[in-house]
């Protein structure tokens, strides 16, 4: 998608990473700004379902024609689905970052840590 | 033939074809005499053993010799090279590389010299080889230098084995190597492959390396600290002397990645700064041609703490009543051992030396000078008219060899992002700076002149700039489908990437 966007029903890391959550789950993936940044994307290197990943941390690798970058989780928790159709197909996280762009499934570990995380506004605002 | 178009030069319609496309059967650049007189011809199985034979003849391309030299020159002209034109393309100092290097390199003693000849009927490169290693100690501050590495990146390798040997030496196993977010990409990768985990140091505001993260980072646990001095935004850490104290204390290396030794030849000297280890690229600053993964060097001079773990063999001078003899020392108890066979890409170390002996202490220390002044100077001339308000400095304050630009400003107010300045620029005849690095600013340009340019070459770079960007205020388009004048336009990158073909069909 050509013009930016930050859904309201997301919450936002300042890495640049968003999170859907849903009841004890959450949807991960990387936001707009974070794409545009890194220009096309060519791989995804995400990780094993059943691995941890801890907030703030590093769990995936999106390679662009620009560089390799670390995907940092905005919450912690255990891995129980990623997204296979980005293997063949990761020009989805340019096209769709927030819906077929998405990356991995988490059951959360802590679901209160989401409360650190900025609502859209928040995070539009600290692009500026 | 295929018929060039109105938007396509004739050398965009002349396809790259390969030498194999060139070939016509039975043709031939050579033909051999028949055997003189008397001399009986023995077939070919007499001669070898059946097995090691063929069973039917390599395909080799058949082309006359015309057609050989016409295919070679035709491949050189769709090149972009030092000798076509200016080249900034930062952190890889590409500095012109003088035609005296490769008459030298070419004399028979030192081209036709066998890597397997014995040292006492090979005094003379031996010599040439400790003189290197020599000249290379004085340039570093170091007191020891070996010329093993065959590359940067073996370097680098090299120096975290040492580092791992130093440590274990006492009974040590730290596993931490700390680089700063400006490092180079090779520098983490590196540490990884070496079994070391990263960690990575924040910059602060001048663009050195923020000592109070530093600080919170350097434990027991810290076998290394790995820096570029001035690092990749082009800027010289005044804090190195505190840093390498606050290392050393807690029982860690520092390691210098050569790769900007070109900003301070003759000017300071890693060793005097704390370093232990330092690497060299000699294709960047001692002027041995960039070639595409040819035959490299990268030596690495180590401090005194580090020497006995160091590469071997290592080339000595003995002197005694007969004089002095050059030989290979193997006796080296603690030595990491050997990097490479025989003795590195001996031709790679006549260039060098080359270089360093026909410029002399004085002139290396001005080459540096030069390369300083030349990247201020085109500094000074990018911060004014449209590049000044399109692409601003990162970090704006006298750099050292080498400066780094935003386009973040251009692409948001123009529409064209940095690679689209940068392909461009090649329609202007220039080859573009590095792009999108340090990661750490947002559509990075990153200048590098080196010494070798002229002022009117650095000025004609700057108004290509000018012009673009005022190309782009009324048709970004313009940029965006740059560029129109090179043997081929813009590469598919991410189609090459996502669907790489690598056999030829």
């Amino acid at each position: 998608m050509s013009e930016a966007s930050y859904p309201e029903d997301l919450k936002y890391h300042p890495e640049h990473d968003w999170a859907r959550i849903e009841g004890g789950e959450a949807t991960l993936g990387i936001t707009w700004y974070a794409q545009d940044s890194l220009g096309e994307v060519v791989f995804f290197e995400g990780p094993e379902i059943g691995s941890e990943v801890t907030k703030d941390q590093p769990y995936a690798e999106v390679e662009s024609v620009k560089a390799v970058s670390d995907v940092v989780a905005p919450v912690s928790g255990e891995v129980i689905a990623v997204n296979e159709t980005l293997a063949d197909a990761p020009e989805a996280i340019n096209a769709d970052p927030y819906e077929t762009g998405w990356l991995v499934k988490v059951r959360l570990s802590d679901p209160l840590e989401a409360d650190s995380l900025m609502d859209a506004a928040a995070y539009a605002a600290s692009l500026e | 033939m295929t018929e060039p178009t109105l938007t396509e030069t004739p050398q965009q319609a002349d396809r790259a074809t390969t030498i194999y496309e060139k070939s016509v059967p039975g043709r031939r650049a050579a033909q051999l005499p028949p055997l003189g007189k008397g001399v009986e011809e023995t077939p070919i199985d007499q001669l070898i053993p059946a097995h090691l034979l063929r069973e039917r003849p390599a395909e080799l391309p058949e082309t006359s010799e015309p057609e050989i030299i016409r295919h070679y020159n035709r491949l050189s002209r769709r090149n972009f090279d030092l000798d076509t034109g200016f080249y900034p393309l930062g952190s890889c100092t590409m500095k012109y590389n003088p035609r005296l290097n490769e008459r030298v390199a070419a004399l028979p003693g030192h081209a036709k010299l066998h890597p397997a000849t014995d040292p006492s009927d090979a005094q003379g490169a031996l010599q040439l080889m400790y003189l290197l290693q020599e000249s290379l100690s004085e340039i570093t501050g170091l007191p020891t230098v070996s010329l093993q590495p065959s590359a940067g990146s073996q370097g680098e390798l090299a120096g975290l084995l040492l580092t791992r040997a130093y440590h274990a030496d006492q009974g040590r196993n730290p596993t931490k190597v700390l680089t700063p977010d400006t490092a180079h990409g090779t520098n983490p990768a590196s540490v990884t492959m070496a079994g070391y985990e990263v960690v990575k140091v924040a910059t602060n505001e001048q663009g050195g390396v923020d000592v109070e993260d530093l600080k919170s980072k350097i434990d027991d646990d810290v076998a290394c600290l790995m820096l570029t001095n001035p690092n990749t935004l082009g800027v010289f850490d005044e804090n190195i002397a505190e840093m390498a104290a606050m290392v050393h204390d807690a029982g860690g290396l520092l390691y210098y990645d050569g790769a900007n030794l070109n900003a301070i030849m003759g000017q300071s000297r890693p060793g005097d700064m704390g370093f232990d280890i330092v690497h060299m690229n000699l294709h960047k600053s001692f002027s041995q041609p960039h070639g595409g993964g040819g035959p490299g060097a990268g030596p690495i001079a180590v401090s005194e703490r580090v020497e006995p773990f160091i590469p071997r063999p290592q080339v000595v001078r003995i002197e005694d009543e007969e004089g002095a003899f050059y030989d290979l020392d193997y006796d080296r108890p603690k030595s990491i051992g050997r990097l490479r066979g025989f003795q590195g890409n001996f031709g790679v170390f006549v260039r060098s030396l080359a270089y360093i002996l026909s410029l002399g202490g004085d002139g290396l220390s001005e080459a540096s000078q030069l390369a300083v002044l030349n990247a201020n100077y085109l500094k000074k001339r990018l911060s004014e008219g449209r590049a000044g308000k399109y692409l601003p400095v990162a970090f704006d304050r006298h750099c050292m060899h080498e400066f780094v630009l935003s386009g973040a400003p251009m692409k948001k107010e123009l529409g064209i992002k940095t690679l689209d300045l940068a392909k461009r620029l090649l329609d202007f005849g220039f080859h573009p700076p590095t792009v999108y690095f340090p990661l750490l600013v947002d559509e990075a340009l990153m200048i590098e002149p080196v010494e070798t340019e002229a002022k009117e070459h650095l000025d004609a770079f700057a108004d290509a700039i000018e012009k673009i960007l005022e190309e782009a205020e009324n048709d970004p388009e313009l940029a965006q489908n740059a560029p129109y004048t090179t043997p081929v336009r813009r590469l598919d990158e991410v189609g090459a990437t996502r669907n790489p073909r690598i056999r030829q069909s």
